[in-house]
């Protein structure tokens, strides 16, 4: 439940931007979490929810990205779709795949009131 | 009634060019509400069309002078950056101290400790005079620690509570209260236990040299595919208590296969704690990794 621990940063990330920007509630949260960054949506949904009471968080809607995996292909020479990791290329059936995009785990944007 | 501004008009002059009708001044009408004063551009939304403005369009649907509404605010941030600039802190304070730090995963159960115990204790006569030193996570009791303190070897337990895995925030403390360790040497060896799960540690960078993923024989070769993100970011995979393999289906090549799936790079050494097969081997890869970390001080 690593989950957990990434709301609590994310918590403290929205809390900081609160006291910089002067906010008191969030409305909206958008955060990104890629396919292959290791997160299980659902679970950081979850304890996102748990926390939120109380806090700049508490009522606001919660949007997750999810960009697909990506991955380059050391044999095909190109970038292919990965939907996890140990997936074989599409292309060759080969496993030298190097991820190149759906990693990102982050907080995009917030709408807040103030 | 009129359907632009609700009065109780018949809405007779209503013409087709959009011009609207004729009011008489209403006190109580938006126009004659509004401050002079200039306000936020958040808090107006504009009628393309029309240039029409409409004060609380936002979510309250009131307009309040001097407040706001509801705005956005771009961040763009990882969600572990805070972690990760520690970490890049920790990797600069090993380097300036010339330690070779190296982070143990696995499941619980696969051997960590006895396998640190054994290369302490393998690594007296390989490098009598390379200082060796362990932080180990767990989510409770010193058991570990005390069983590499017998070895002679300094120990920090880390005791995460219900934290799945040790992250860098906790290796910069512990380092730190491992008194004087290094300073004697010019070149010493840290290994980091973590916390025995496959799954979260994958993503907490401590400032290690490179991700150490022991996995045991008795576990089930498909484990690199079941949890492919700890595979994925570990430089080496120890295969460990491979003298028990007569007495198990585990076919060591398939499992090297998996792990080559997810991470064409790794380096695979097989190994027992226990009966020292495979010890040389792994000795010669910590070589290399202090050699590396001898090069990367020189170039600083």
């Amino acid at each position: 439940m690593h989950e957990a621990s990434l709301a609590g940063g994310v918590l403290r990330l929205v809390e900081q931007t609160a006291q910089r920007e002067r906010f008191s509630r969030v409305a909206r949260l958008r955060l990104e979490a890629g396919a292959l960054a290791g997160v299980e949506v659902r679970a950081l949904r979850f304890a996102l929810e748990a926390i939120a009471p109380g806090t700049v968080l508490e009522g606001a809607v919660i949007d997750i990205d999810q960009p697909p995996g990506q991955a380059w292909c050391m044999d095909c020479s190109m970038t292919v779709a990965m939907a996890q990791r140990g997936d074989a290329c599409p292309h060759c059936g080969g496993y030298r795949l190097q991820p190149t995009g759906g990693t990102e785990l982050r907080v995009v944007d917030l709408m807040v009131n103030d | 009634m009129c359907v632009v501004c609700g009065c109780a008009g018949d809405g007779g002059g209503v013409t087709m060019d959009g011009a609207g009708h004729a009011h008489a001044p209403n006190p109580y009408s938006p126009a004659a509400r509004r401050p002079a004063r200039t306000r936020a551009a958040s808090a107006v939304a504009v009628d393309a069309a029309t240039g029409d403005l409409h004060f609380g369009a936002g979510a309250a649907r009131v307009s309040v002078p001097g407040m706001s509404q509801t705005r956005a605010i771009r961040l763009e941030t990882d969600i572990l950056g805070e972690n990760d600039r520690i970490a890049a802190r920790n990797r600069a304070s090993f380097a300036a101290q010339g330690v070779t730090a190296l982070n143990f995963v696995s499941s619980p159960g696969s051997g960590k400790t006895t396998l640190l115990c054994a290369t302490i204790d393998a690594l007296k006569a390989h490098a009598p005079q390379l200082p060796v030193a362990v932080i180990e996570g767990d989510q409770q009791t010193a058991f570990d620690a005390e069983r590499i303190r017998a070895t002679g070897a300094p120990a920090i337990q880390v005791n995460t509570g219900k934290g799945c895995h040790l992250d860098a925030p906790m290796v910069g403390e512990a380092f730190a209260r491992l008194h004087g360790f290094a300073h004697a040497a010019p070149r010493s060896l840290l290994f980091i236990e973590n916390v025995g799960n496959l799954v979260c540690p994958a993503m907490w960078d401590l400032g290690e040299q490179a991700k150490v993923a022991v996995l045991s024989v008795t576990e089930g070769e498909d484990k690199p595919l079941k949890y492919p993100d700890m595979f994925a970011a570990s430089a080496l995979m120890l295969l460990n208590k491979v003298d028990l393999l007569p007495h198990l289906r585990f076919d060591v090549e398939r499992c090297i296969e998996l792990a080559r799936r997810v991470n064409p790079a790794i380096s695979v050494i097989r190994l027992s704690a226990v009966t020292g097969e495979g010890m040389a081997e792994w000795l010669a890869w910590l070589d290399g990794r202090l050699s590396a970390t001898a090069q990367r001080g020189a170039a600083a």
